[in-house]
């Protein structure tokens, strides 16, 4: 790893403080994937500002929304009450994440932010309808990926937390790659009321996406069957060592009718 | 660099260190415990396997200064005096490693998965274990220390 600074602030402001009087730094969150990058050199930051002093861990039911700071780490989501109660499926995609020692650091907030094509996370946020709240403002779901790796934050920007809309049902189902646990492909389904979202992670080529298609289909009609004659275009899908493009694409069918329960 | 202390089988430990660096160099460098390994540099192996404030982690994904204050257990702090850790012993009796190189990480996470759930299922041990490789036994005899040492702790499984 290069050499680096570390900062440890107590609050978002000082956080915001540090970052800019480092010139090139980076907020560390739970570091499960900054810290791989910092080892093998893909990234040389001047200095590091640890997020996990700033007290952004709480997670709350707020009227129609379950909110959650992000700096709730898996475990803390895949093991609260409230999640468990409120939005089961949240609770169990986070469950699923990596292993258990992954779980015990890894952040919602670092996920989100990192936008990874393969990360469950951005799933849920998009089908579930969430709001990212940051330092200075709230960014609706569908606005805040904006590519591989790539969202809609600004460089000095924390996630402080995001705020779900409780679904009348939800599911995540995945795909696990079978060393990394990332998911192939991990479909997020949500029900609210009439409307149905699909969340579609692990296959684009520009991460995370909604399947309109599949959307009007089961929204009509929410059942496994109703999938079938539905066509996934594998254009635009990861072809890479663990799958090709076509093989992605009758995965997403394929999880996405496990999901409709 | 900076001074930082932080409590390590339950002594205290003060060192200089970089910002940069691993907790497990801290461990294994600075204070020369080496029975935590490093086996990989993608944090997927686990033989770095710890626990920090009762937490099992990956040390070579952490670094010391984000530890400053923590209460850390390493293989080394399981065993009272001569006497093995349950876990320990039922590794070593029921044949749960080979070449050993993955054996404190395998021990670190199962004494953890147990103290969180005694009676845990073959099935629950095996889905804890993800985070652990090993390149000799096929898993088998370790899953089988792992139940046992679960008894011994305890357990009715
Ligand atoms: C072996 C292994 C298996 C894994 N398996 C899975 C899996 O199955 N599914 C999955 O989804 N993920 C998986 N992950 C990734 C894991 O979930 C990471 O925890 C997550 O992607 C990043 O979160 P973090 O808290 O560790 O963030 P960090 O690594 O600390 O940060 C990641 C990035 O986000 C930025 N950042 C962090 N927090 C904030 C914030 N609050 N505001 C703004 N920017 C921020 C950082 O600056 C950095 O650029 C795996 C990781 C490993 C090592
Ligand atoms: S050395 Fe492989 S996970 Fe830490
Ligand atoms: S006993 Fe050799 S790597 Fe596990």
């Amino acid at each position: 790893m290069y050499s680096t600074k570390y900062v440890k602030p107590n609050s978002t402001t000082e956080a915001l403080e540090a970052i800019k009087s480092l010139g090139d730094g980076k907020f560390l969150a739970g570091g499960m994937t900054l810290i791989p990058t910092l080892k093998q050199r893909l990234a040389s930051p001047d200095g590091l500002v640890d997020l996990s002093g700033c007290k952004l861990d709480s997670i709350a039911e707020e009227g129609e929304t379950l909110k959650i700071g992000a700096m709730a780490r898996h475990v803390s989501v895949a093991e609260s009450a409230v999640v468990k109660k409120v939005i089961p499926a949240l609770a169990k995609l986070a469950d699923g994440i990596g292993d258990r020692q992954v779980r015990n650091r890894g952040t919602i907030g670092g996920s989100v932010a990192n936008n990874d094509p393969s990360a469950c996370y951005p799933s849920a946020v998009l089908a579930l309808k969430a709001t990212i709240h940051t330092n200075n403002r709230s960014i609706a779901a569908d606005d805040f990926f904006t590519g591989m790796f790539e969202t809609a934050l600004e460089d000095d920007e924390i996630i402080e937390s995001i705020s779900f809309s409780k679904p009348t049902k939800a599911n995540y189902v995945k795909f696990p790659n079978p060393a990394s646990r990332y998911a192939m492909v991990g479909v997020f389904v949500a029900q609210f009321g009439d409307e149905v979202r699909v969340a579609v992670t692990g296959a684009g080529e520009g991460g995370v996406f909604r399947h309109q298609e599949m959307e009007s289909v089961l929204s009509s009609n929410f059942s496994a069957d109703s999938l079938s004659s539905v066509n996934i275009d594998s254009d635009g899908l990861i072809s890479d060592l663990h799958a090709s493009a076509e093989y992605r694409a009758n995965l997403i069918k394929e999880m996405t009718k496990r999901a409709v329960v | 660099m900076g001074e930082i202390s932080l409590k390590l089988n339950g002594e205290l430990e003060t060192r200089d260190v970089a910002d940069n660096t691993l907790l497990v160099d801290f461990i294994r460098e600075h204070v020369g415990l080496t029975g935590t390994h490093v086996g990989c540099d993608t944090s997927q192996c686990g033989a770095c396997v710890i626990h920090l404030d009762g937490v099992s982690v990956k040390a070579c994904t952490i670094l010391a200064k984000q530890a400053v204050g923590a209460d850390i257990t390493t293989i080394e702090g399981l065993a009272d005096g001569d006497e093995l850790h349950p876990m320990q012993e039922a590794f070593h009796e029921n044949h749960g490693l080979q070449c050993g190189f993955c054996t404190p990480g395998m021990v670190m996470s199962a004494v953890e998965m147990v103290n969180k759930n005694k009676d845990i299922s073959e099935d629950e041990i095996r889905e804890g274990l993800e985070g652990n490789i090993c390149r000799c036994t096929g898993y088998h005899n370790i899953v089988q220390s792992v139940k046992a040492g679960a008894a011994k702790m305890g357990g009715k499984n």
